[in-house]
């Protein structure tokens, strides 16, 4: 195809795409219902991939489909596919409102040494149990912090202010959300990334893809191999020069009639450009030249060679690190917990920590905000990782949609039975916090909540309860620890399972007869 | 908005006041004198029927709803909506009734029908499973959401002993008339919940009155001067155990009752019989009473039994 039609598809669809996954992450009403994103997500390539390797999930097939599509057509992956992709083209097109230059890129040499260094380091890591590097630099988790953690409050604030208007009309179909940020430190790494990402696209296209991506990276190799690509038409190119200046990925050298297919996503703006229809793309010309290969191989050897050899260095660092999170353990504070609580359906502690990318989902669709991105619980490299935050919410008895959503596998899908039976950790009581004990007034929070009566009351001085745990039928919800009032420690606190167990059924008794009369 | 709420008031006030004078209705404009045609019962209980049809019969025996709402009148309907479960549980006020008691307002001239409620769990699912949303709109009411603290202002509670400042949901500060339909449960702190801990749910933060010595801030907040001016207490389905929220159906008693009292510590002495107790055992009740805030010996009232 020779047209512009191309990069007009290309445009359309990307928005819808982009639109539609910061819809998901920002949705705070819950709009589409249930188990809704998985056919969306399931072309996301690294938590595909990471649920096929790790979860050994057969249904996460998506990154074949990735794999197949780049070998067949180059990366439209990174244009049509990757949110932070095209979040990235927006923001060059900003660049180019605001200084024309911005927008003519040119060709520049790849950075190659950097781009392979940094695939192979998150891949070497990964095959080692280890996904921190991928945590920090998968683009589609990226773009979901992006989302959660900036776009969401801003939506929110809009909403409440919306909400606030039409309240005062007597309407409430806007409902008023208050905004919580998260503990700080986690917006370090979103934060530096929006600036980093936002710098290099608003002034360079898309160099963060093609320098720091390692998924753009991954595929950029195996767009070496692709069927269709980008090509000149010799007879009508007169080395004008346009193609370069509008390549965001600075990948064609026009004078050499050469494109970098490497770092090519296929935006197609390159066509659109030529004036002479001088670009067509289409099936690849079998047309090798052998001079030039042998001496790029020798280096790249040597690099892969040096690489593999600084992997194995730097894992054992990284696994030495962190393999099981340290207890936050601090003999003076009174919520002695030892191990955070992972989401339900995360099995445990080390099997969450190893699979999941950050991406924050399970964060944004949580009714109660109960999952929260983690500071240090999961040990440093587990940072963003997310656990269970008693104290800003509970997790409700009757939902399972984050075990719904994930899509590296790093929570799987549980059942509404199941879920209910999931121990995620024990409630632990500590009496000298207790209001009943101090105050020697009635409280009882805690057992309000409980959803299973684990926790319950029992007789205490004069006419007062206290509450007991039974941990057996204690499922780790957290609604005690929620629902204690007292401050800065909770009189009762969830200690995490660090590989979740399975809950007792409360057991049920049939009542004595109901009355016929007014007992009054 | 305060400004322009305390203009809109003071001068709709002061037309409503002369406009009713000239009529010769004086008795409408002095606050707590009941409307023409109200009983004098203390209390309407009604046993063996379907929620909304106990409800048809008790109202009869109270008056008439028009003796509560006029036209015109906005009315916040109250109900305990605290937990994410479906009515069969009985955690939440019956849905059923809850429409009743809507349709009867706006039977009688209500201009708009406000639910709300400051649930325990998650409040959109509460509305949604507990089945009152629908309910709720079905019956041309407004559901109204209680999740976000901007929604409460602060009010001042006259002679509160602990609770002497709370955040009130703004519906009830701005609305004419206020309907409490709580749910009769057993609860596990509080021991009893009914009309005066169904209040926790119109304030904003909980925890202060849990820290503070919780019956007696359950029996400060019945000093707020906006009171009900009327109690419905559904014990259709009765919890006897493992309240507020329950662990199962099992934990149920279909009691088939319902109870509707001006005085809401009359409506919870007469509730705690139905758990059970005696009033005077659930701390917040005895304490109310002792304020004289109302009445709780069961023997000296005026009660109306009716059986369906």
């Amino acid at each position: 195809m020779k047209s512009s039609a191309l990069k007009h598809i290309r445009t359309v669809f990307s928005a819808f795409v982009l639109l539609l996954f910061a819809f998901i992450f920002i949705d705070f009403r819950g709009i589409p219902g249930e188990n809704s994103w998985g056919p969306i997500l399931y072309l996301q390539f690294a938590p595909s991939l990471l649920k096929f390797i790790i979860a050994g999930a057969v249904t996460a097939t998506g990154f074949i489909a990735v794999i197949v599509l780049t070998l067949l057509t180059g990366r439209t992956y990174c244009s049509f596919l990757c949110p932070l992709g095209i979040f990235q083209d927006v923001i060059s097109r900003a660049g180019g409102l605001i200084k024309r230059r911005f927008r003519r890129y040119g060709y520049k040499k790849p950075w190659t040494i950097l781009r392979y260094f940094i695939l192979f380091l998150t891949a070497g890591i990964l095959l080692l149990g280890g996904v921190y590097v991928l945590t920090i630099l998968d683009p589609y988790s990226t773009f979901g912090r992006f989302m959660t953690y900036f776009a969401k409050p801003a939506v929110l604030f809009v909403n409440n202010l919306l909400a606030s208007l039409l309240g005062k009309f007597d309407i409430y179909t806007l409902y008023r959300v208050d905004i919580k940020p998260n503990e700080l430190v986690t917006y370090i790494v979103p934060v530096l990334f929006l600036l980093l990402i936002g710098f290099l696209a608003f002034r360079y296209g898309r160099l963060y893809c093609n320098t720091v991506c390692p998924v753009g990276t991954l595929l950029g190799l195996l767009s070496k191999l692709s069927l269709f690509r980008i090509r000149f038409d010799e007879s009508k190119c007169t080395r004008c020069g346009r193609c370069a200046m509008s390549c965001k990925s600075s990948c064609i050298d026009f004078l050499n009639k050469h494109i970098d297919v490497s770092r090519c996503v296929n935006c197609f703006n390159c066509i659109d450009s030529c004036k002479e229809n001088g670009m067509s793309y289409g099936l690849v010309r079998l047309r090798r030249k052998v001079t030039n290969e042998s001496t790029t191989d020798a280096s790249r050897r040597n690099f892969i060679a040096g690489s593999l050899v600084l992997l194995a260095g730097g894992t054992q660092l990284v696994r030495s690190q962190n393999s099981v999170p340290k207890p936050t353990k601090d003999s003076t504070v009174k919520e002695d917990r030892l191990y955070p609580v992972s989401p339900p359906g995360s099995i445990g502690i080390t099997s969450f920590t190893s699979r999941c990318t950050a991406c924050s989902l399970c964060v944004t669709v949580c009714p109660t905000s109960v999952i929260q991105p983690s500071v240090n619980e999961y040990g440093f490299a587990g940072i963003m990782q997310p656990r269970m935050d008693f104290h800003r919410g509970f997790c409700i008895y009757d939902c399972n949609r984050c075990t719904d959503v994930c899509p590296t596998g790093a929570i799987m899908p549980l059942m509404m039975e199941a879920k209910q039976l999931t121990q995620l950790g024990k409630a632990v009581f500590i009496k000298d916090n207790c209001i009943v004990s101090t105050e020697k007034t009635a409280c009882g929070a805690c057992s309000e909540h409980c959803p299973t009566k684990a926790c319950h009351m029992v007789p205490f001085e004069g006419n007062l309860l206290i509450p007991e745990v039974k941990d057996d039928i204690c499922i780790g919800c957290g609604a005690c620890e929620y629902a204690c009032p007292t401050k800065p420690y909770k009189a009762i606190f969830v200690d995490g399972n660090p590989i979740h167990e399975a809950a007792l059924k409360p057991e049920t008794k049939e009542l004595e007869a109901v009355p016929s009369d007014f007992p009054f | 908005m305060k400004r322009r709420n305390f203009l809109r008031s003071s001068v709709g006030a002061g037309l409503g006041a002369g406009a009713l004078l000239s009529f010769g209705r004086y008795e409408k404009v002095l606050a707590g004198k009941p409307l023409p045609g109200r009983s004098t019962y203390d209390l309407v209980a009604i046993m063996g029927g379907e929620p909304a049809a106990m409800f048809d019969m008790g109202i009869q025996a109270m008056g008439g709803m028009g003796s509560f709402v006029t036209k015109g009148q906005k009315v916040l309907v109250k109900p305990n909506i605290g937990w994410d479960v479906i009515p069969d549980r009985g955690a939440n006020t019956n849905p059923a009734l809850v429409k009743r008691i809507i349709e009867h307002c706006l039977r009688a001239g209500a201009k708009e029908v406000y639910v709300f409620d400051n649930t325990c769990d998650n409040w959109i699912k509460c509305y949604k499973n507990s089945g009152i949303e629908q309910a709720v709109k079905d019956a041309g009411g407004k559901m109204v959401p209680g999740n976000s603290e901007s929604y409460y202002q602060e009010v001042t509670i006259p002679n509160g002993k602990k609770l002497t400042k709370t955040k009130v949901h703004e519906l009830v500060i701005n609305s004419d008339v206020f309907i409490n339909v709580p749910v009769l449960k057993h609860h596990s702190s509080a021991r009893m919940t009914g009309a005066l801990k169904n209040m926790m749910g119109v304030v904003w933060d909980r925890a202060y009155w849990h820290s503070n010595d919780l019956n007696q801030c359950i029996a400060d907040y019945a000093l707020y001067p906006k009171k009900p001016s009327l109690n419905v207490t559904d014990a259709y389905n009765v919890m006897m155990r493992n309240g507020p929220r329950g662990v199962s159906k099992e934990d149920l008693s279909n009691m088939k009752t319902l109870m509707i009292s001006t005085d809401w510590v009359a409506i919870d002495a007469a509730s705690a019989k139905f758990l059970g107790k005696e009033p005077a055992s659930i701390e917040h009740i005895a304490v109310a009473a002792a304020m004289g805030l109302g009445k709780m010996d069961l023997a000296t009232m005026n009660i109306h039994r009716m059986k369906m």
